[in-house]
């Protein structure tokens, strides 16, 4: 009798520290996950500041007489597809949805680095201390995109790795957490619109 | 956490050649473009600055980057030297780079909104830029770091040597030195265009007059403040 309460009290204990053991990585997992959540609000803040400075730039540019209209109008364009997708933290599983917007806003960054270079033609939009402006918020926020997204993946990385080695796996895989994607360096995409000036 | 840090220097060492410097001081001038007292002068404005106001604003003059970018260069030195308070991220760095003639501001977080980069550009372009052209180093350098202190000295409180919420006496007398001792270093002329402004409490004065007190050997060490790239370059 008294063997069988022995056995009883340490199964007890082996199951409750299983589960004090699980709790503790599912904890863990659920604060990398929340990391990623928080970076990535912060990538999309940064491609918002972007999207918000170009209705600005478009229309200084504009101002100038003769400047070159399908630059412009190319922004415009690659501003309205970004626009489109809206990318919430849960579809950062979806290589996808992800891809799509990453494709986006690197289409909206080439479009901006061929206006910011047709610039250097017009003397006159370089001597305005507004258009100065304009460009260097716009040069930080590239500066800051490239920044954030360089959290991210490191984020990301860290996460990835987690969820997917032992004994993370387990509990990753009872509990639903799954990879999340990463940003890729696309051809050039990565470099910020460089203007000499 | 740990694996953070890991990534961090691994994708560090792969990616980037360049070196990152530690700073162990305020003004950091590798090119020895200033003399000792030009570099202590800054040193001592800028740790005087920092105790008043806590945020902290380093600067760097360098050779070249060989090619390197230097938004990434700042920004490497910046987070890696933890530039700013962990509370505020209120850290500025000014990096020169002078045989590429590049420069940049590189801003934390939490002075984006004091410092946006408009105005750090502002500052490069009108501020320094003239006097780096004609090669008066020195000169740009004070001004473009007046530029830097007058617009993010109202942000944050400072907790350091002088506490200037209470004390107002002693932030007054503080004051009156600080007039007499513009005034004796006026007269005497020693100062070239764009004296060094000091807010706040901390003359820590290692130049002109007699006031040699605490301040000249003012060593840094960040508060682990973070950057998120912004602020603004230029060249001349």
């Amino acid at each position: 009798m008294s063997k069988g309460i022995g056995i009883l009290i340490v199964v007890a204990v082996v199951v409750i520290g299983a589960i004090m053991w699980a709790t503790g990585i599912y904890n863990n997992l659920v604060g990398l996950d929340e990391n990623v959540t928080q970076s990535w609000s912060q990538v999309e803040n940064q491609y918002q500041r972007r999207a918000d400075l170009i209705p600005n730039l478009v229309n200084t540019v504009k101002g100038v007489a003769n400047f070159e209209k399908e630059t412009y109008t190319a922004v415009t364009e690659a501003r309205a597809k970004v626009n489109q997708i809206n990318m919430s933290p849960e579809m950062l599983s979806d290589p996808n949805a992800f891809q799509q917007f990453q494709s986006a806003q690197d289409g909206l960054s080439s479009a901006l680095s061929r206006l910011l270079v047709t610039v250097e033609n017009y003397p006159q939009l370089k001597a305005n201390e507004n258009f100065s402006q304009l460009q260097a918020q716009l040069e930080g926020t590239e500066n800051r995109i490239s920044v954030e997204r360089k959290k991210f993946n490191e984020v990301v990385q860290n996460y990835n790795t987690t969820i997917r080695q032992f004994p993370g796996s387990i509990i990753a895989g009872f509990t639903g957490f799954q990879q999340k994607q990463y940003f890729q360096a696309a051809a050039g995409s990565d470099q910020a619109p460089k203007v000499e000036f | 956490m740990k694996f953070y840090w890991i990534t961090y220097f691994l994708f560090g060492s792969i990616f980037f050649a360049q070196d990152i410097p530690k700073l162990s001081k305020y003004a950091n001038d590798f090119t020895q473009t200033f003399s000792s007292d030009q570099v202590n002068y800054l040193n001592s404005g800028l740790k005087s600055f920092d105790d008043s106001t806590s945020n902290q604003v380093v600067f760097l003059m360098i050779n070249t980057l060989d090619g390197y970018p230097i938004e990434m260069y700042t920004h490497e030195t910046s987070e890696q030297n933890g530039i700013g308070t962990k509370e505020n991220n209120n850290g500025v760095l000014f990096c020169v780079v002078k045989n590429d003639r590049k420069m940049r501001i590189e801003v934390g977080y939490g002075l984006e909104g004091a410092l946006p980069d408009a105005l750090a550009s502002s500052i490069i372009r009108n501020d320094v830029t003239p006097y780096f052209k004609r090669n008066q180093y020195y000169e740009g350098t004070i001004a473009g770091l007046n530029g830097i202190m007058a617009a993010t000295k109202g942000e944050y409180k400072g907790n350091g040597s002088n506490d200037n919420e209470e004390g107002f006496p002693i932030g007054f007398i503080i004051f009156m030195m600080f007039i007499i001792f513009m005034l004796i270093s006026r007269n005497r002329g020693r100062r070239g265009p764009g004296g060094f402004i000091y807010y706040g409490g901390g003359l820590g004065g290692s130049s002109g007059g007699g006031f040699s007190s605490g301040g000249s050997f003012g060593g840094f060490s960040g508060g682990g403040g973070s950057f998120g790239g912004g602020g603004a370059s230029g060249s001349w």
